[in-house]
């Protein structure tokens, strides 16, 4: 899937996460975290299994966490990617 | 002595699903049932993302334990369609479909939601439904929408829309909703489903709450759809049966145990037939114990 726009999604409240996704030539992930200092590196696997499950190659992805869930996470994420494509989402290969 | 499982639905917590937090942590506050929403808390530019994270919380460990109901939006909107398929898929209990004014409404949405538990090998009919009547047309036709499906677990109404379809607003003893409660709660009660009361929206306003709460169980409501994990405990204890109730409904359940024992087809106690509505009502008594505690007076 590529990556076409620029979108995001999410807000800065507590328990939950902006994400800023935008075409990039290549992967790169920068994140930001009230919790980062325990939980950074849980936070970029969701990052990164997303991607892969999206089969993304190539993003600038932007993470401000302020101790979402992995579950709220992966749904941020999930939003960015569609909002960021022009290919609509099929449940049948997401859930 | 055994209580039947009865499945108790005193409280039905709404949960906007643009709201990550609330997402994140409601089912720590034990309400009877969770209902995410996606319809009316939620803004048009956010239905994406409310979706997903409904979808994403609905397969989380957290809700394993808890009966979850997705308020979903209309399939005449650009939303239902998606909604269905991202609740349907990720393993929500219950559906709510939104203002439901007639049986037609139940079996289109019921269509589409057989469709998609086909596609993803849910078994046909595990996903439940529940109708929110919101019109006076949906108050005219409530019998016919709950005969419309077994999916049905209950009928709900949604007062807000219905006032304002009325030309009147609500007030703090619930006159202009007498007609549509009572109706909606004998349709269900025909049908063999339950009834869900309105949201009180006022969470500061425990008083008119309580007096509201009381006058749905009057009535003979299951629950009510609440706003705030604030009320859930107001309205659980409001549920529990006293120590009087609970004493008869053991002396009813034993008497009946022992009939089954005996093989005899008669049930008494203290020389009174018990017949099974009273069973039943001892059953539902002990598991309203059971969940919410014994009520002082």
């Amino acid at each position: 899937m590529e990556i076409t726009k620029e979108a995001v999604v999410g807000t800065l409240e507590s328990s939950d996460a902006m994400i800023q996704i935008a075409p990039c030539g290549e992967i790169d992930i920068t994140i930001s975290s009230s919790v980062g200092a325990q939980f950074k590196e849980a936070i970029e696997k969701v990052i990164q299994d997303t991607l892969e499950e999206f089969k993304i190659k190539k993003a600038k992805i932007v993470v401000k966490d302020k101790g979402a869930l992995d579950c709220v996470l992966r749904a941020r994420m999930i939003t960015a990617i569609t909002r960021s494509t022009n290919e609509k989402i099929e449940w049948k290969q997401l859930i | 002595m055994e209580t039947a499982n009865i499945k108790l639905r005193r409280s039905m917590l709404f949960v906007p699903g643009s709201n990550a937090a609330m997402i994140s942590n409601s089912f720590i506050y034990k309400p009877d049932s969770v209902m995410f929403d996606l319809e009316d808390s939620v803004a048009l530019r956010e239905k994406d993302s409310a979706r997903m994270l409904v979808s994403q919380a609905l397969q989380h460990p957290f809700y394993k334990d808890i009966e979850k109901v997705v308020r979903v939006n209309a399939l005449d909107s650009d939303f239902g369609v998606d909604d269905l398929n991202a609740v349907v898929r990720s393993g929500t209990d219950v559906v709510r479909l939104p203002k439901t004014d007639s049986a037609q409404d139940v079996l289109d949405m019921e269509k589409v939601i057989e469709d998609i538990e086909k596609d993803c090998n849910r078994e046909v009919g595990s996903t439940k439904m529940l109708a929110a009547v919101e019109s006076a047309l949906g108050i005219l036709n409530a019998k016919e929408i709950a005969f419309s499906s077994p999916r049905l677990i209950g009928i709900a109404l949604g007062a807000e829309d219905y006032v304002k379809d009325l030309k009147t607003e609500r007030s703090p003893d619930g006159i202009e909703l007498l007609f549509a409660r009572s109706t909606i709660l004998h349709a269900a009660r025909a049908a063999g489903i339950m009834a869900f009361d309105t949201v009180f929206s006022d969470a500061n306003d425990e008083e008119t709450f309580l007096k509201e709460a009381a006058l749905i169980k009057q009535l003979g409501f299951d629950g009510k759809s609440l706003v705030n994990p604030r009320q859930i405990e107001l309205l659980h204890n409001l549920y529990a049966p006293t120590q009087k109730e609970v004493d008869f409904a053991k002396k009813v359940i034993e008497a009946s145990d022992e009939a089954v024992q005996k093989g005899s087809g008669v049930v008494s106690l203290n020389g009174k037939m018990v017949d099974a509505p009273i069973i039943e009502r001892a059953q539902l008594v002990l598991q309203r114990a059971k969940l919410s505690g014994v009520r002082e007076l």
